[in-house]
């Protein structure tokens, strides 16, 4: 690019986000003279530029602009339109900026839409009446007498009038006519000068921030001092220095082996002034946290313009100095919280003053440097989060069971909000509300190593406090040995260490040949780092010799398995080729103290080689239920055996815990076996009529919880978690047998869970006497035989068709309450169209995504829930009936 | 051992001569064009990239920077040489970053004319027709250049 060019666009660029946040004081304090003139003097600028660099369409632009400005130079009132209006000249301005930044050459197009409003707004604009010529270019004469004498020189401009223009015969004529204005009383020019004497005293009380009033002369200063450099010279000569440091360690570990060495002086000299390079090195990337704040009261002003809300924006701690490379990378997520926070965190003004809160509400954003990290809170004085809503909506996607969403603290309640495709908020808005943002949020904070958490009072307001490290270039991290060779694995993932033995809590057991770790009433899956990575030893080592990492990413909390944990480093991150970058369990490589290279672990890539067994075992954490990332029609499943017959399989979405029950606690009572589970009586059914129930030792048990009841199955042994393609043969059907499939080359039974938790049957209080009726809309027959029994349990008159087309013949020849399709095929979503209004649609999904759940709802499906997630099916029809009922 | 007599040795037909220097894997030679050399070093030992194609023989860390060493034996199909110790490679630099060929041996530099370079044998191993731009009729042997547009191409599809 021309060096011209490219020094204007910059200079512009930086010049307009000034500008922004002036015009936004300009609005609040529009006789502040120094504002406007501020706003005035960037517009004349770029215009004078533009004519110097053949730039005519921002040229034109900046004219209009600058002539209506102009007036209000001159003292004119400003009123909300005119800002708007400025607002949309600018954002133009910056769209021809970014075109001439990408390809340096202004884009296709014309803005005659606003030159004609800026020639309008610049005629309608009365200016109070002033000894001056209003018109710019007539500035330069002086009107001194009441005549004018002299000849008039023929003149003819050379060019055509630009847009805005006024030719010489009218600044001729606006010229001799304005003289003879100029008669005032001293009274009348006292009033007209309102805007230059009194304003000025009156305008500094109004000045929100202090700090920032004499900012043009600090500014000023400042610009004296600074140079201009490229990043890439910062870039690289940060690297120099990062190679600097490791020469320095490797030089200072040879001296340690060596004592009476005469580099040993010297070479503690290197160190201290490698040591001082190194940070100030490190200062020239850092940023202030306010320069991404800049445009924040603009956001503001627009964001409560089109929410129809009064929001102050206060800010604290933007001198706090941060990495520019993290700067860029939480400038969007801090921008989307904002929003979230002025959409659904403040109430409307006259809600705010019924609750005896201030009419206008507050949004405070603040920084502050903590150690090694930076904090940054975003508060707002709103409403705060709907715990109650949240609690059920994760009840609902399965995130949690609703017996132990009750026990959940509200901290923990309030931390659903970053959970995937999770938004409480009743309608979507053009500004947030779309559920796929706070876990965006916590991705790219968790991606630069730092955490997210939220904190909420109700009625009082919603905190989000972020922690990001200060820097990305050099990091801290744990040195970790797998069978012999080192690994750094970065510190912000790791949680805790832990050192299983036989005894103590921390137990290693099986479940088939998956390793999971039995860690204070939690089962975590272990990821042994040799074997994923395929450089497992011959004889592999005792996984109770071993140390075990546990690590928490994306809300997944998993253990590594590896042979030793050496010592913590910093480490500088290095990028590798692109031969081996393709590589998901490497993040990067780094030089060691010793010279060595060693690659960096991505406990991000680490955590999808554990895949479904992530989601079997974090039920709390998994995604939507009924395992969110399978392929199409393949099913988790928990395959055991119980008695003598073929092993059979329950899908591990149904089953909420694995138990292990002494035999001992188990008690007899009206002929039923039953256990103290968790506070309550549990039943215990076995897994099939023939098996032998043990007598001694510990009785393996899978739980299933349905509301308050739970009932546990006795099975001889756990196999194996299987996921395959299910191709299930319903013919055999015996009570409590579904059909049987063939799963890893072996007959299998499914299991009919219905048939083992009866209670869904004494399910009386939601019985009514005339069943509603539903219709079930889903190709798999095993969905419809896992489904049906359960929906035909809670009381509902079951209707199965296993195509669109099916369901519309069935929905012809009888009306339907409820209809439950499957919507993976989205040509069910056109069922909508075909039914009357009285029926209610819900969706069945394997996989929730965004477009899926927004073509739902608005195919006007009432909700979408996931396979197998019968608890959020029946919750949702159960709330669906309430609903109907009170409306009847 | 390169000569740098050599490489500053003005051609009064520098169009017509390509500069190459020789290496030795197994028991065949090739050449690489000497411009595309940065440098040639030792290499006591690499740190193995698991999950990694077989063609990267792993990371080393060259004057404080790290490259990443790819094994010429393996992109050839050939058995891996028994690291007794150092290694030989030679420096180059691809699309920006860093790179070490390893090798079994180094041999000199040879001028030699480009009109004597020969289109590969129709009967050449595909493996090293998709590294090879040609091959020169020397005295005592045959000499394969090296193309290394071609190499890298190849690494990356194995990445791929």
């Amino acid at each position: 690019m021309d060096d011209l060019l490219r020094d204007f666009v910059v200079e512009t660029v930086e010049s307009i986000d000034v500008v922004d946040n002036q015009l936004v004081r300009f609005e609040r304090e529009p006789n502040n003279r120094a504002i406007i003139d501020q706003i005035f003097r960037l517009v004349h600028t770029i215009k004078g530029t533009c004519g110097f660099l053949g730039l005519p369409r921002l040229e034109t632009l900046t004219h209009a602009a600058e002539t209506a400005l102009d007036r209000y130079r001159d003292g004119a009132a400003v009123t909300s339109g005119a800002v708007t209006l400025i607002l949309s000249t600018i954002d133009r301005i910056k769209v021809i900026m970014a075109e001439l930044d990408r390809s340096q050459s202004e884009p296709e197009g014309h803005d005659s839409d606003l030159i004609s409003a800026l020639e309008v707004l610049a005629e309608r604009t009365a200016i109070p009446a002033k000894p001056h010529v209003p018109a710019a270019p007539a500035g330069a004469h002086q009107a001194d007498t009441d005549y004018t004498t002299g000849s008039l020189i023929y003149q003819v401009l050379e060019r055509k009038l630009r847009p805005g223009e006024a030719s010489l015969d009218e600044l001729e004529r606006a010229f001799r006519e304005t003289v003879q204005d100029c008669d005032f009383s001293d009274e009348e020019l006292d009033k007209a000068g309102l805007g230059e004497h009194a304003a000025e005293p009156a305008s500094e009380p109004l000045v929100s921030n202090p700090d920032e009033a004499p900012e043009g002369n600090a500014g000023h200063a400042l610009r004296n001092n600074t140079i201009r450099v490229p990043v890439d010279t910062l870039e690289h000569l940060m690297t120099m220095v990062s190679e600097l440091v490791l020469t320095r360690n490797q030089l200072l570990d040879i001296a340690r082996k060596d004592d009476n060495s005469a580099y040993k002086v010297p070479l503690q000299r290197l160190s201290h002034v490698t040591a001082e390079l190194q940070e100030s090195v490190m200062k020239t990337r850092m940023q202030p946290i306010g320069s991404a704040w800049a445009k924040l009261p603009r956001l503001m002003r627009d964001l409560a313009h089109d929410l129809n809300k009064d929001i102050a924006l206060h800010t604290s701690g933007a001198e706090t100095e941060i990495d520019r490379q993290l700067l860029e990378l939480i400038k969007d997520p801090m921008i989307h919280m904002i929003r979230n926070a002025a959409d659904h965190g403040i109430e409307h003004p006259g809600d705010r003053i019924k609750f005896g809160k201030p009419a206008q509400g507050s949004i405070r954003v603040s920084a502050a440097q903590e150690g090694g990290n930076i904090t940054l809170s975003i508060a707002d004085d709103g409403r705060g989060l709907d715990l109650k809503r949240i609690r059920d909506k994760a009840v609902r996607l399965g995130l949690t069971s609703a017996a132990d969403a009750s026990r959940l603290t509200d901290a923990q309640v309030a931390r659903f909000i970053f959970h995937p495709g999770f938004s409480t908020a009743e309608k979507l808005t053009s500004i947030s509300g779309r559920g796929v943002g706070m876990d965006v949020v916590r991705t790219n904070i968790e991606q630069v190593g730092g955490s997210v958490d939220v904190r909420t009072t109700a009625g009082q307001g919603t905190t989000v406090d972020i922690k990001i490290p200060l820097t990305l270039a050099i990091a801290a991290a744990l040195i970790v040995e797998a069978n012999g060779q080192r690994f750094a694995l970065p510190q912000s993932a790791v949680v805790e260490l832990v050192k299983p033995s036989g005894s103590s809590e921390a137990r290693i057991e099986h479940i088939s040949q998956s390793p999971v770790l039995r860690l204070r009433e939690r089962l975590l899956p272990l990821v042994p780092l040799a074997r994923i990575l395929g450089i497992e030893a011959q004889q592999t080592r005792p996984l109770e010799s071993a140390f075990i990492v546990v690590c928490q990413v994306a809300g997944i909390r998993f253990g590594i398995v590896v042979d030793g944990v050496l010592q913590t480093e910093e480490i500088v991150v290095k990028p590798v080729s692109q031969q081996i970058r393709h590589i998901a369990s490497f993040s990067g490589s780094t030089i060691m103290g010793d010279g060595a290279v060693i690659m960096i672990l991505d406990p991000n890539g680490l955590v999808q080689t554990i895949g479904d067994l992530g989601d079997a075992h974090n039920d709390n954490t998994a995604g939507l239920a009924g395992g969110s990332v399978q392929a199409e029609e393949r099913s988790t499943l928990l395959v055991f055996r119980a008695g003598p017959g073929s092993p059979m399989a329950v899908p591990l979405a149904l089953i909420t815990r694995l138990e292990e029950i002494d035999v001992a606690r188990i008690e007899h009572a009206g002929g039923q076996k039953l256990v103290q589970y968790r506070g309550k009586l549990m039943r215990l059914v076995p897994g099939s009529d023939d098996m032998d129930t043990r007598t001694t030792g510990n009785q393996p048990v899978v739980v299933f919880a349905h509301g308050s009841f739970c009932v546990g199955l006795m099975v001889d042994q756990i196999i194996d978690i299987v996921n395959e393609k299910l191709d299930i043969s319903l013919a055999g059907a015996k009570p409590g047998i579904i059909g049987s499939a063939v799963l890893r080359g072996k007959a299998t039974d499914i299991v009919d869970v219905a048939h083992h938790v009866p209670e869904l049957n004494d399910d009386r209080s939601r019985r009514r006497t005339d069943k509603p009726s539903l219709l079930l809309v889903a190709p798999s027959d095993f969905l419809r035989a896992m489904l049906g029994p359960v929906l035909q349990a809670a009381g509902l008159d079951v209707t199965q068709a296993a195509s669109p087309t099916e369901a519309r013949a069935r929905m012809g020849s009888g009306s339907f309450d409820f209809v439950v399709a499957g919507i993976d095929d989205r040509t069910c979503l056109e069922l909508t169209a075909t039914a009357p209004h009285t029926t209610q649609f819900i969706g069945l999904a394997s996989h929730a995504s965004r477009s899926l759940l927004e073509d739902a709802s608005h195919a006007g499906f009432e909700d979408v829930v996931g396979f197998f997630d019968r608890e959020g099916l029946l919750g949702c029809i159960a709330r669906l009936r309430h609903a109907l009922e009170d409306a009847a | 051992m390169i000569e740098p007599a050599n490489l500053n040795t003005p051609l009064a037909d520098g169009h017509d001569t390509a500069q190459l220097v020789t290496v030795h894997v197994g028991n065949q030679l090739f050449g690489i064009p000497i411009l595309q050399v940065r440098d040639v070093f030792m290499v006591p030992s690499v740190t193995p990239v698991p999950l990694a194609p077989a063609s990267v023989a792993g990371l080393f860390n060259l004057r404080g920077r790290v490259i990443t060493m790819l094994s010429v034996r393996a992109l050839l199909g050939q058995p891996r040489a028994d690291d007794g110790g150092n290694m030989t490679a030679i420096g180059i630099e691809w699309q920006n970053e860093a790179f070490g060929l390893l090798v079994d041996r180094i041999g000199e530099v040879l001028m030699l004319d480009v009109r004597r370079r020969e289109p590969n044998p129709t009967n050449l191993d595909t493996r090293w027709a998709a590294v090879s731009a040609g091959v020169y009729r020397l005295d005592t042997s045959l000499l394969v250049e090296i193309s290394l547009e071609a190499l890298f191409r190849g690494t990356l599809r194995a990445a791929a």
